[in-house]
Order: C-alpha cells, then sequence, then structure tokens
C-alpha cells in the first residue's frame, strides 16, 4: 500500500527487506505470540481520500454553533478575546510546530529563545521572578502550585478560596487525593473573599491559601491582604490571575504573591471547545529549583556567543524520575509561543487597552441591564469583564432566547452554587460591539 | 554562522504596536474610577513595542534557527516523530472547532461532542479496551490519569495497595507519575534485552501490589515475549498492569495490548496518531480503561442521548477532573482526521513500515555500531557508541555530528539501561531514500571516528551555536530578560 503520508513502493519494501534478511514483514513480528496477533482488521470506518475528508470534517464542525456566527457573552474560564492575525501565521510555520521539546539546543535556538522570552513577559506580568515554560491549563497550574506549596513548607493543607473557578477545585482535589492533603475551603461574601474567612482556616499546618483575581464571579480579590495573613501563617500565596486583566492589575507578585499561576488562554488562544490551552506559573527565585516544567536559561557557547538551553533539569522526571518534582513531561509549548506572539502583537500600552475595553463595555453592559432593571445585581464588589445577575426566568429560558437572537448567553451559576441558582454570569470581552450589548440588554428585556 | 539573534525586547521603539486596537464604542468611565487605587497597576508590564513587520522578521529569524519534522529527518527514539498533515492543521482551526466555547449548551456542540465520542470508540477498538477518556493534556498526565484510577478502584475493593512496580529501562514518568500519585516505586531489573526478570517479579508482586507499569514494546524497541506470564502473575496477586503508550506505533492492528492482559492504558495521539509535538507541546493523553474501571473516570463523561450526546457529570464514583474542561480538543480534532485518512489498513500499514523501517537502520547500521540485541526490533532500535569509545568518540559526538549533516539525532543515553544508548526511530512517514542518507551519515560518522575523531568531538560546525554550557546555565539560572 503506498498512500501520501506512506511512502514505500512495492519494490522499497522488497529491497529492504532483502537488505534485512527476511522474506516478509511478517517475519519482523516474530516475537509477538501468534495468540496475541490480531486476526481480523481494526472495526474503524475505511479510509477517506483528503478531499472527502474535508467535507467530512466541514461537516462535523458545522454542527456547532461556533462564535463566529453567535455573539458571545459566556465566559467562566474559555474567553472569546480577539486574535492578532499575526500569532497564527507565526504557530502556523511548521518549523515550530512540528519540532519536538529542545533537547538538542544547537538546532533549537529559535524555539528557545521564544520560550525564554515567553518567560520573560510572564515574569513582567505576574511580577515574579521565574517563569516556567507552560503548564497543561490554569486548573492544572493550580494544583502543581499547591502540590508545590506542600513540597517547599512541608506542609499538608491548602486553603483555597469557594471563588476559585470550580473545575479548578475539583482538579485540585483530584491531585491532592492520593497524597494525603486536606483542602479547605473559604466563603466568599458580596462576590469576594474575606480575610475574615481565610483567616479561620489558615493556620500552623497551611502550606498554601490560594485566591483567584478576577475570581469566578468577575470580582476583584484584595491580593495583599490575603499575601499578609498568608503569611503570617507561614503559608505560601498562590494567586490564579486572568493575564488580560493583570494589564489593569496590580502585578500580584508586586502585592506578596509567591506563587501566580493562571490560564493563558486569553493570550492568543481560540476557546476550541476547551484546549489546548495554556498554564502559565510563575515564582519567587526561593522558589525556583522546586517548580514543576521546563525552564529554560540563557547561557554561552564555547566562544562565548549567547545562546539558550533547557536547565535545572534535575527538578524533572527524566532526570530525577520518582524524586521529581512534577511528573509533567510534554507541555503546551507552542501555546506560550502563541502567547508570547500575542504579548508581543498587543505590546506594552495595547495590553493595557485590551483590558480597559474589556472593563469598560463589561461595566456598560452591567449598568443597562441594572438601569434599565433588566436584571438585579448580584454582588457589590468591583469586577472586571464579568459579572453576577439574578434573572427574573430561569438562565435556562433566558438563554434559550438569547440563542434565538444568534447571542450565546451567560453561565447558570446555579450550577455551581446551589445558592445562587437563577443568577447568570455574563463576560463581555472587547471583542463585542456595543450593538451586540444593546442586543443582549434587549433579547433579555423581553424575556423578563 | 555563528551569531546571536537580537531578543524581542532588543528590537522597536516605545510606542510602537504589532496590531491596531478598535476606539472604545461604550460610554464608561475612566478605568480608574472601575478598579481601586490599592488594586491598580501603576506602571504597564514591560512587553516589546514593535511594528508588525518587526514582529514577523522577529519570529521569521526564529523559527529558521529551529528544527522540526518538515526541516528534516527527525529519528528521535521514544518520540515517533512522524509526519504531520497538514490536512490536521486545516481541521483544528475551522470556525465550527476552533471558536467553540466548551461551555456552549450541549445541543450546540453536537458536531464536537460526536468527535470525542468517536475517538473513545476508535481508541478503545485500537487498545482492546471498553472505556476510554480523552481528558488527559499528554502522556504523563494520561499516566497520572491512570494511576489516579486504579488507586480508586482498588480502594473500592476495601483494598489500600501502595506499591507501583516499574521496570529499570522504564521512561522516567512512570516513576515520577507513580510518586505524584503518592504511591511507593519498586524497581525490578530487566534481562540485559530488557524483557521483565518473571523472578524478580514474582518476588516484587504481593498484595500491597496496585500495579506494574510496563511498555511493550519496551523502551529498547522490543517486544515483551512474556507479557501474558507477566500479566498472569500480576493479576494472580490482585494488581492491574498499566500500559504505557509511548511505542504503541508498533502494534496498531497487529496486537491490542488489552488483548496482552492490560487493564489501563494511555496513548500519545503526539506520537502515534500523528499530531504535531508542537516543540514540547499540546499533545494529549487519551486514557483506555478496562469495564472495572469505568465507574472511576473523570468527569464529565460523553454518553449518546436521544439521537445524539450530552456530558454526564453524575458520576459519583469518579477521581474528578484532570483538566478544566473535556481534553486538548484541537488536538483530538487532528487525530480524529489522521484515523479517519488512514482507516483500519492504513493504520495496519503504518505500524508495519514503522516495523520494517526500523529494522532496516538496524540491519545496515549494526555493522558499524555496536547492537547489544541479537534480534529483529520493533519501531525503533537501540544501539551504542562502543566500537567508537577506542577513539575517544561518544554518543553524544555522535549525535552532535549528525547535526552538522542535517540530520535530527536520535534520542541518546536513554534507555539507562543501555550503555551509550542511541535509539533510533525512524517512523513510517521516512522514505528509504531519506533512510539511506542517514545511514550513510551515520557511516560516515563512524569513519570519521576512526580517522579524524577531532571534527566528531568538536561537532557541531555548522550549527548557530555552538556547544553551549549548560553547568553554567544550571548554576546561575538566568531565566528572564531584565531591562
Amino acid at each position: 500500500m503506498t498512500r501520501s503520508y506512506l511512502p514505500h513502493t512495492a519494490v522499497d519494501r522488497q529491497a529492504m527487506l532483502a537488505a534485512i534478511g527476511v522474506a516478509a514483514t511478517e517475519d519482523l513480528f516474530a516475537d509477538i505470540p501468534a495468540g496475541l496477533r490480531l486476526d481480523r482488521p481494526l472495526a474503524l470506518p475505511a479510509a477517506l481520500a483528503e478531499q472527502e475528508l474535508a467535507r467530512h470534517l466541514r461537516d462535523l464542525a458545522g454542527q456547532n454553533a461556533s462564535l463566529g456566527e453567535y455573539a458571545c457573552f459566556l465566559g467562566a474560564g474559555a474567553y472569546d478575546h480577539y486574535i492578532p492575525s499575526v500569532v497564527d501565521h507565526v504557530i502556523g510555520r511548521s518549523e515550530f510546530y512540528t519540532a519536538y521539546t529542545q533537547y538538542q539546543p544547537e538546532i533549537s535556538q529559535g524555539y528557545l529563545q521564544a520560550l525564554w522570552e515567553y518567560q520573560s513577559m510572564i515574569c513582567a506580568l505576574t511580577g515574579l521572578d521565574v517563569a516556567n515554560a507552560s503548564l497543561y491549563d490554569g486548573g492544572t497550574a493550580l494544583a502543581e502550585a499547591a502540590m508545590m506549596a506542600c513540597a517547599a513548607t512541608g506542609r499538608q493543607e491548602v486553603v483555597v478560596a469557594r471563588a476559585v473557578h470550580p473545575h479548578y477545585r475539583i482538579i485540585l482535589g483530584t491531585y491532592a487525593a492520593d497524597r494525603g492533603l486536606t483542602v479547605k475551603e473559604a466563603p466568599f461574601a458580596d462576590g469576594a473573599t474575606g480575610v475574615a474567612g481565610l483567616a479561620e482556616l489558615a493556620g500552623p499546618a497551611t502550606a498554601a491559601v490560594i485566591v483567584q483575581t478576577p475570581n469566578f464571579f468577575g470580582c476583584l480579590e484584595d491580593v495583599a491582604a490575603a499575601a499578609e495573613l498568608a503569611h503570617k501563617a507561614g503559608a505560601l500565596l498562590v494567586v490564579a490571575a486572568d493575564p488580560v486583566a493583570l494589564g489593569v492589575l496590580e502585578a500580584p507578585g508586586a502585592l506578596g504573591a509567591d506563587i501566580v499561576v493562571g490560564e493563558g488562554q486569553p493570550l492568543g488562544l481560540p476557546v476550541s471547545f476547551g484546549g489546548p490551552y495554556l498554564g502559565f506559573f510563575a515564582a519567587t527565585e526561593k522558589l525556583m529549583r522546586k517548580m514543576p516544567g521546563r525552564i529554560v536559561g540563557q547561557t554561552t557557547d564555547f566562544e562565548g556567543t549567547r545562546g539558550f538551553v533547557l536547565t535545572l533539569q534535575a527538578r524533572e522526571q527524566h532526570i530525577r524520575r520518582e524524586k521529581a518534582t512534577s511528573n509533567i513531561c510534554s507541555n503546551e509549548a507552542l501555546c506560550s509561543l502563541a502567547a508570547a506572539v500575542y504579548l508581543t502583537a498587543v505590546g506594552r500600552e495595547g495590553l493595557r487597552e485590551v483590558a480597559e475595553l474589556c472593563l469598560k463595555k463589561a461595566h456598560y453592559a452591567h449598568a443597562e441591564l441594572v438601569n434599565r432593571k433588566v436584571c438585579q445585581p448580584v454582588f457589590g464588589a468591583p469586577f472586571f469583564q464579568e459579572f453576577a445577575v439574578r434573572c427574573a426566568k430561569p438562565v435556562a429560558a433566558v438563554n434559550a432566547a438569547l440563542r434565538r437572537e444568534k447571542i450565546i448567553g451567560g453561565l447558570d451559576l446555579g450550577r455551581y452554587y446551589p445558592e445562587l441558582a437563577g443568577c447568570m454570569l455574563l463576560c463581555v470581552t472587547e471583542k463585542r460591539t456595543k450593538a451586540e450589548i444593546d442586543r443582549l440588554v434587549r433579547t433579555m428585556e423581553a424575556v423578563s | 554562522m555563528r551569531k546571536a539573534e537580537a531578543l524581542i525586547f532588543e528590537k522597536g521603539q516605545p510606542g510602537r504596536r504589532a496590531v491596531d486596537l478598535p476606539a472604545c464604542d461604550v460610554p464608561a468611565p475612566d478605568a480608574a474610577a472601575l478598579i481601586p487605587d490599592a488594586y491598580r497597576r501603576k506602571t504597564p508590564a514591560t512587553l516589546p513595542e514593535v511594528s508588525q513587520l518587526e514582529l514577523m522578521r522577529h519570529y521569521t529569524a526564529l523559527s529558521r534557527r529551529t528544527f522540526g519534522v518538515d526541516t528534516g529527518f527527525y529519528p528521535l527514539g521514544s518520540c515517533t516523530m512522524k509526519y504531520n498533515p497538514k490536512i490536521n492543521e486545516d481541521a483544528g482551526r475551522l470556525d465550527g472547532f476552533a471558536a467553540l466555547h466548551p461551555l456552549q449548551d450541549e445541543a450546540t456542540a453536537q458536531g464536537a461532542l460526536a468527535v470525542l465520542a468517536a475517538m473513545e470508540q476508535y481508541l478503545a477498538e485500537i487498545a482492546g479496551m471498553d472505556a476510554v477518556t480523552m481528558q488527559p493534556a499528554a502522556g504523563a498526565h494520561g499516566e497520572l490519569t491512570g494511576i489516579k484510577l486504579i488507586r480508586a478502584y482498588h480502594r473500592h475493593r476495601g483494598e489500600n495497595r501502595t506499591k507501583v512496580i516499574v521496570p529499570d529501562s522504564a521512561h522516567g514518568t512512570n516513576p515520577a507519575t507513580a510518586a505524584v500519585c503518592g504511591l511507593e516505586i519498586v524497581e525490578i531489573k530487566s534481562h540485559a534485552d530488557g524483557a521483565i526478570d518473571l523472578d524478580a517479579l514474582r518476588a516484587a508482586v504481593g498484595s500491597d501490589t496496585a500495579a506494574l507499569m510496563l511498555t511493550n514494546p519496551s523502551t529498547l524497541g522490543l517486544f515483551e515475549r512474556n507479557i501474558r506470564e507477566v500479566a498472569a502473575i500480576v493479576h494472580a496477586a490482585g494488581g492491574l498492569l498499566y500500559y504505557d503508550g509511548a511505542n504503541a506505533n508498533a502494534i496498531m492492528g497487529v496486537s491490542r495490548p488489552g488483548d496482552m492482559g492490560f487493564d489501563v492504558i494511555h496513548f500519545n495521539l503526539h506520537k502515534t496518531f500523528a499530531t504535531p509535538h508542537g516543540g514540547g507541546g499540546p499533545g494529549s493523553g487519551p486514557v483506555g480503561v478496562k469495564s472495572g474501571l469505568i465507574p472511576f473516570l473523570p468527569t464529565p463523561v460523553v454518553v449518546a442521548a436521544d439521537g445524539g450526546y450530552r456530558l454526564d457529570y453524575d458520576r459519583p464514583l469518579s477521581i474528578g477532573k484532570v483538566l478544566s474542561f473535556y481534553g486538548n480538543f484541537g488536538v483530538i480534532v487532528r487525530a480524529y482526521a489522521y484515523i479517519r485518512a488512514m482507516g483500519p489498513d492504513g493504520l495496519l500499514a503504518a505500524s508495519r513500515d514503522a516495523v520494517l523501517n526500523a529494522n532496516y537502520c538496524l540491519s545496515r547500521l549494526k555493522e558499524k555500531y555496536h547492537s547489544p540485541f541479537d534480534r529483529f526490533c520493533m519501531h525503533e532500535c537501540v544501539l551504542t557508541s562502543k566500537n567508537q569509545k577506542p577513539y575517544g568518540v561518544r554518543t553524544l559526538d555522535i549525535a552532535k555530528r549528525l547535526l552538522d549533516y542535517g540530520y535530527h539525532p536520535p534520542t541518546i543515553y536513554f534507555p539507562l539501561i543501555v550503555e551509550e544508548a542511541l535509539m533510533i526511530e525512524p517512523t513510517e512517514t521516512e522514505s528509504k531514500e531519506t533512510l539511506d542518507g542517514f545511514i550513510e551519515a551515520m557511516l560516515k560518522i563512524a569513519a570519521e571516528a576512526e580517522e579524524d575523531a577531532a571534527i566528531v568531538k568538536n561537532a557541531p560546525a555548522t550549527t548557530v551555536v555552538g556547544r553551549l554550557d549548560e553547568a553554567a546555565a544550571a548554576r546561575k539560572p538566568v531565566v528572564r530578560w531584565q531591562p
């Protein structure tokens, strides 16, 4: 068989078998016991030619309501930001996306430099000393931060705000489960995590206090106060942050955070039904040698030319095996590259401008909905681009009406917080126009 | 030739930008009025300030200093650097997939759920398993998920089994995974050919054995001929068998881990199913299980309902979640496109050609390079630099010299149980001409080692930087740019 991905002709195969000194390919599989050889074809659909496959894929994609046709007011951990054209042009260069991890630095200098620049940008955003080259997503980055805090402090307990993304908290529970770690949840009031609630739970056994800002409700947390109480308990402060919001929010590192993690998807990655995303991870220099994941370092070659290598590999599984700080190997390098290109594209002023557009549009939408009495505000805490409202009708009914108007509405908060049944979490990014926001308000007004 | 590329931070001028943003079209107060002063950033983060052309030139320059499968032959053992078909890239970028929010109403995402359901079914068939979760984001993440499933399974049966048996030839992720799952590692010695020592295994198993983690073909590229006995020993002790799918490219349509006796498996879609490695991800590490472990799968699970699909979160015995949403969906779409393009006959042919290519390289290279095992290999072969050692040439030198010939080197110094190992995995997508070119280069290097060892030991001569000081990088880490 010769296919576009399988170059051998019958003549090639014969020549190779002759060189090996066997009569048939089967002879090469002699080590597999006869009873373990599959004696039938795999029950899979027959091969499709490229143009048949292209049509089939288009048909499947066409069964989904894409954000290309719908105006999206849904966030909750995946954000519909504008992706500058350059991002896909860069990550579409196949020198990058068909490469493996940079174990041969002399022929990987370009990618290593791009990752090192990405680390530098994450350090600048978070206000911390060292960032790794990526983890899988925001939720796993948060779980890895908690595990690292336990290892660094020798303590077995973490205190996490209940206002942290519910999925992140489930992942944290899954990661913590088999290690004998205890996870305690701190309550929220008026949309934000009270210092009193955290202080009550944090004590001498606490390895980390974990807050998210903006939190799951879009509200801003008092990072400085959380840092103070965490440190008073001898614990580390882990902050999960939205990287676009960091265009207008103070760097958590400057407010006392020891570890800052987050979902990097807002930085130039499509929502893509939940992945691939990007877990970013930054920490203070003191914690550098305890960090999970790959880190690129600068060095020189024997002639003194600047170059880059994977460094501090003594932390990693391929060197340390069971003593590694994490089991992570493949991570999300190409997503880090996309994030670096995004941050380069918007640049120093542009990131603030994008964040301010989100902030202002979300506040406009909130004001319109509340002032027109379309729905009621739920929380009073300051917010970034997401906010909760209480609807007169069930959230599902409101969303169904919105869908008829080509709008994807908000998240039903009752799904995660029973006390917030009937409340909807809306998200307004810089991509939403005034016309779309007004259409949202009018449609919701008609349902209420 | 030798030249550093300026950093992005060293390019551009204050005030430049690479994308134009829209004006604000809504009436709203200043940001200062919306964010409490103590929370507000006062100085922008030090991000680059370049024009769009400067951005493109920078990243184009970096791409040209990077070697991918599309650049040239990449026989990196254990990594399966096969060709990444371009239509798969197009598929992942279709609006209906890429611009699909994970929390949209399931009724509006039926095409995406159909892809997930189909992939679960296809991979279960290829592996000989009963169910699959697509959630893990990479191979090691699949291992983490699989070991957590095994722990949950034992715990549910009222057993606290605390030990994982790992052969000394295993990938580093295996012991690392067991450790992060709170388990103790029992390492057992392999025979010289990487086969499990059955006596050592019998001595290691017991009522505390949670699982044996195994790669088959082994990390030496050899099929574990005693796999049925291995399975019987572990199962008799009440343990489960975990299959590390890193080497699954040898067995598609040939033999199935489920039939060999494995209970849990992960695949690496970025190896076996042709999705790009991306320079270290994003990958995808789906996990397959036998029926007894289904109740513990991470949430949500895709289920058929009313002629379509829905997501089931009501799984009281689930281990929870290992990723925020449903897996690296964009990668899964690419692998789906690959399986549909190949069909059952194409996948079988791929594994057969992968094994043919590895044996062809082995048969031609073993005249000059020491081959530690006198038998056929599966999809990859292990050689060593033992014959070159008398000339002072080590495996690292051979790898670096290959760079001068335009090839990515094989995996080196792995598996750990073979001294000075060179592990070559050509994959099925490489032509005979490509293999011949590589073999010629390897033979030339062997000749150079004998005649002019210095040229090998000082390699590479043609790359943008020479050998780098990795010790200095680790001793005094410089891990970010500072103004």
